[in-house]
């Protein structure tokens, strides 16, 4: 049963990386059809958390994430078998392009359809984030700091782990200091 | 021994990339310069290749540039060599973190990092939404007229209906609409290629 499992999340990652155009940002509408929605491993709440805390560490955003899911649900293993499944179809890929397709990228096919996937990929990432908007958002602190490292990531070129920690901080003071005066 | 080599350059520029894969597109640079494997002009072609392919973009960079440094072999070192050290500092942390779960402090800071993730990932969406909807010939020849791409809004605004507002469309699997919008980028040569 265990091994079965193990494969399942393996298969489900890889699925995932199979259909992730873009960098980790892209990930979060398919973790949300296949990992919240059909699978129900971890909330959507979780997710973000996944996210926040994997920006922060070193390696690759949808890895650490895939790493987080599996961790939590079936320990280190399960860790290994998400975050290797979710590298899995890039290793297969990128062999097979970089051994046989040579000049890939410069296909007039190739780059109109990549044009065309890039324009879905933003909506489905606007489609996520009015999802995380709802979780996310709870009261007027949280909508100030959900504006404020909007405006921060886009205009200013500081690193994302700066937004994290504040936010982390601000939480914390925010939560123990508004506790005191209730 | 090749083999070797590789893992551990590529374990390195995975420990050092924080924040995601164009982080590492530096490391890369100097890896490229330091040992010869690859030019300049391979690794721009490499980033092409990785962005116009699935999966994350860093792993797609280091299993493009193992294969071609040293074969089939290569890609799958370099790979697991991007993946297993960082992988290993994570899942200490996230066994950390699941035995602290129910700590106020990480609840706390859990209240706060929930709308950081979201501000972040909705600033990462305006960057490619630039990308896609900008003409950047046009922007910067000041021809103000052609600097919006009218193609791309109206498929974004297809597709924003089909996966909010129509019943029968929008609990269908994102793949559905990747697909469909690859077709109508391939008919309508959103590249203009």
């Amino acid at each position: 049963m265990k091994v079965n499992e193990l494969l399942d999340m393996f298969l489900t990652f890889a699925r995932i990386g199979a259909l992730t155009f873009g960098g980790g940002y892209a990930m979060l509408p398919m973790l949300q059809k296949e990992v919240v929605e059909k699978k129900k491993w971890a909330t959507l709440e979780e997710i973000m958390d996944y996210y926040a805390i994997g920006q922060c560490l070193p390696g690759l955003i949808a890895v650490n994430t895939a790493g987080f899911i599996g961790q939590k649900r079936r320990g280190n293993i399960g860790g290994f078998a998400c975050g290797l499944g979710v590298v899995f179809p890039s290793l297969v890929i990128i062999t097979i392009i970089a051994a046989f397709i040579g000049g890939f990228a410069d296909m007039p096919a190739v780059k109109n359809a990549f044009a065309g996937i890039e324009v879905c990929v933003v909506v489905l990432i606007c489609n996520a984030v009015m999802k995380l908007w709802k979780k996310a958002v709870i009261d007027a602190k949280t909508l100030i700091i959900l504006l404020a490292v909007f405006a921060g990531a886009t205009f200013t070129d500081l690193s994302p782990i700066l937004f994290i920690l504040a936010a982390a901080v601000a939480g914390v003071l925010l939560q123990v200091l508004g506790g005191k005066k209730a | 021994m090749i083999y070797l080599k590789l893992f551990f350059e590529f374990a390195k520029i995975g420990l050092f990339t924080i924040g995601g894969g164009m982080a590492s597109v530096p490391l890369l640079q100097d890896l490229g310069v330091r040992t010869g494997w690859f030019t300049e002009t391979e690794l721009l072609h490499m980033i092409a290749i990785s962005e116009s392919t699935p999966g994350p973009l860093g792993i797609n960079m280091g299993t493009y540039v193992g294969y071609t440094t040293a074969g089939v072999p290569g890609a799958v070192i370099a790979t697991l060599g991007i993946v297993l050290p960082t992988m290993v500092l994570v899942l200490i942390i996230a066994g950390f973190l699941q035995s602290f779960s129910d700590s106020k402090y990480v609840k706390d800071a859990m209240y706060g990092l929930r709308p950081a993730s979201a501000g972040l990932i909705a600033s990462a969406g305006v960057s490619v939404a630039m990308l896609s909807f900008i003409n950047k010939e046009a922007f910067s020849a000041h021809e103000w007229g052609a600097v919006v791409e009218p193609k791309a809004l109206v498929l974004a605004a297809v597709i924003f209906v089909l996966t909010n507002y129509v019943k029968k469309t929008k609990g269908l699997h994102p793949v559905v609409f990747i697909a469909g919008a690859a077709v109508v980028g391939i008919v309508f040569r959103f590249a203009g290629a």
